[in-house]
């Protein structure tokens, strides 16, 4: 387990270097510097500016001192933003993200998993339909369209819930993109532990649970619900990854401050630096994700030794 | 064709279940027959295909709203009396009516909505097209070399697709869309990078299986050149997966596009797409655009489900 977790580690590692030099290269590929503008700048100022952000130095002396950087946590400064750096507004931005993604996650695993189970369960019954039906709706039905549809009809048509905004973590504030974001995620979820399940009911050994005469409850609880498990662990790496894109679309259709509306928000400005700490940010944070989740499934699967 | 035949034999067993424990003559005679009508009849794998999609009602519907939806955006804005960029002055944010002919509205800068979501479409469907067409190709080099060649090349470049996947895909896009701008073609271009790894996964899986398929061990065995061996029993073989993954990758594309229009990343102002439309998220507004997308999706998804079980009957 510890060999496999080390070279797990060490695999991730190339993904996200990669992924910062590429970002970091095209960044610079770009024509422009950040200080041409209209006003004109004296030489001296214009020199003491770039000693500054060393754009002084070599491409491959700044991409290093980038690197230290990020090592010591540190995203550089924004573009656009004057007096503020990446960091303090990842800062700003990050809990509002967190709080609105990790309860929704939490959310919708236990609702998924409850509902695949149900559905599996009673096959063609009324909540088997619905998992189906939330599934073609999230397969078919891009968060985007979701999101203003349940504003027209929870904030103007019912006028129960704002229609976006944020206000400290008011809770009515929060209440919708959670909702979003947890049909989304269940409608993949519950699919996923329906068909896993189903598979599991059909094996060997639950035939030979129920014929010892176990009571259906101990039947799925003791002996399928853990295997039946292991696709849904699984899924949960790709479906982090989807939860960014539909992250992005919540803030955006409901105006939230998180990182997902800055990151719109600086590529629209063209706010470079600000997007690619996001990116890399992001992208760090992701591969993690993966990782723990690889490792989870690993030590929740005895077949995987590596 | 040397693959047919195996499949058309048990796919003809089980269709007849009766077939089972009559006994060996039978089974022979049977076999006899079938190849005799296969021959006489020149049943192919694609025909034998095409009769098990025709079967198929949801995939047949499908198709058939996707081709009337593509050609209402094909003809439509020749048709109606409004271009899809000039303003009504007479009628700013109109809601759905008969007067004016503006069957579904206009918005608040007084553009007939019919017009701009059928040149949307337009738009969100070249950019699907194009965009699948790109990364189809660059998944199908990508997946053939990959499986060809094998070894460390193999074990490289598919660690380059797993890397892919552990990517945020959708934040690099707008990276790229940030720093190349968004133009038309760029936007394409940067929904290939993200969208090629599947069909890679899938050509490469499917060519090292090939490699070693008795068939091709025969051809080799009785002197077929290389290229022979490729075109004919390869490529053929590849062409139902490949099939299948480009219905799949379409709708992904076109997905993906209308993200990033929706985000204002994409598509820009004057120019429209189902993306940018669904933005404008007045109730009727939202509603048109919405809708065909979403039935463009449903269809893409039912073609590609009938697909894979014509062209795939093993593994359903």
């Amino acid at each position: 387990m510890w060999t496999y977790t080390l070279r797990r580690v060490f695999a991730a590692i190339p993904t996200v270097l990669v992924v910062i030099t590429v970002c970091y290269l095209l960044l610079h590929a770009t024509p422009g510097g950040p200080f041409d503008s209209d006003r004109k700048v004296s030489a001296a100022v214009l020199a003491n500016l770039e000693a500054k952000y060393h754009l002084d130095l070599p491409l491959w002396q700044q991409y290093l001192l980038y690197l230290k950087g990020l090592l010591q946590g540190d995203l550089g400064a924004s573009f656009r933003y004057a007096d503020w750096s990446v960091n303090d507004l990842v800062a700003a931005a990050l809990p509002v993200s967190l709080s609105i993604g990790g309860i929704a996650m939490v959310i919708s695993v236990l609702v998924g998993v409850s509902l695949g189970i149900f559905a599996a369960l009673r096959q063609n019954s009324v909540i088997d339909h619905f998992v189906m039906l939330l599934g073609n709706v999230g397969s078919a039905v891009p968060s985007f369209v979701l999101g203003p549809v349940m504003i027209i009809i929870f904030a103007i048509a019912l006028k129960w819930l704002p229609a976006g905004g944020w206000h400290d973590f008011e809770f009515r504030f929060m209440i919708l993109p959670i909702a979003l974001l947890t049909i989304i995620n269940v409608s993949t979820i519950g699919r996923v532990m329906r068909g896993s399940l189903i598979e599991v009911m059909h094996s060997n050994f639950i035939r030979t649970a129920r014929a010892k005469g176990l009571p259906t409850r101990v039947v799925v609880l003791r002996h399928a619900l853990k295997p039946a498990l292991l696709p849904v662990v699984s899924v949960l790496g790709p479906l982090a990854i989807s939860s960014i894109t539909a992250a992005l679309v919540t803030e955006t259709v409901f105006s939230l401050p998180g990182l997902g509306k800055l990151i719109v928000n600086g590529a629209g400005n063209r706010d470079y630096t600000l997007v690619l700490g996001l990116v890399v940010l992001i992208t760090v944070l992701t591969v993690t994700l993966n990782l723990l989740v690889d490792l989870a499934y690993a030590w929740l699967d005895p077949k995987i030794r590596y | 064709m040397p693959g047919s035949t195996p499949r058309f034999v048990t796919d003809s067993h089980m269709r007849n279940p009766r077939n089972e424990g009559i006994g060996l003559t039978a089974n022979v005679v049977d076999h006899a027959a079938i190849q005799a009508a296969a021959m006489s009849s020149g049943r192919s794998l694609w025909s034998d295909a095409r009769r098990r999609f025709l079967r198929n009602k949801a995939a047949l519907i499908s198709l058939g709203t996707l081709t009337i939806i593509c050609l209402a955006c094909i003809i439509g804005p020749w048709v109606l009396p409004h271009a899809f960029d000039s303003a009504d002055w007479e009628a700013m944010s109109f809601p759905p009516s008969m007067v004016n002919s503006h069957f579904w509205g206009t918005d608040d800068a007084g553009r007939d909505l019919l017009v701009r979501c059928l040149i949307g479409g337009r738009v969100s469907l070249t950019v699907g097209l194009l965009a699948t067409i790109s990364s189809v190709t660059l998944g199908i080099v990508w997946g053939a070399t990959a499986g060809f060649v094998g070894g460390k090349v193999d074990a490289f470049m598919m660690r380059i697709v797993d890397m892919m996947y552990a990517i945020p895909y959708l934040l690099i896009a707008i990276l790229l869309v940030t720093i190349l701008g968004r133009e038309f073609y760029l936007v394409v271009l940067t929904i290939t990078v993200f969208s090629w790894m599947d069909m890679a996964r899938v050509v490469r899986g499917q060519t090292l299986s090939l490699r070693s398929r008795e068939y091709v061990e025969a051809a080799r065995a009785i002197g077929v050149s290389t290229p022979r061996i490729i075109f004919s029993h390869i490529v053929p073989n590849l062409l139902g997966v490949v099939v299948i993954y480009t219905t799949v990758t379409v709708p992904g594309v076109i997905l993906t596009e209308s993200v990033l229009s929706f985000l204002g990343l994409g598509i820009q102002e004057p120019m429209t797409s189902w993306g940018v439309l669904t933005m404008e998220a007045t109730p009727w507004i939202l509603l048109f655009p919405a809708a065909l997308l979403s039935t463009t999706l449903y269809c893409f998804n039912f073609i590609g489900d009938g697909l894979r079980d014509a062209l795939d009957p093993k593994e359903r």
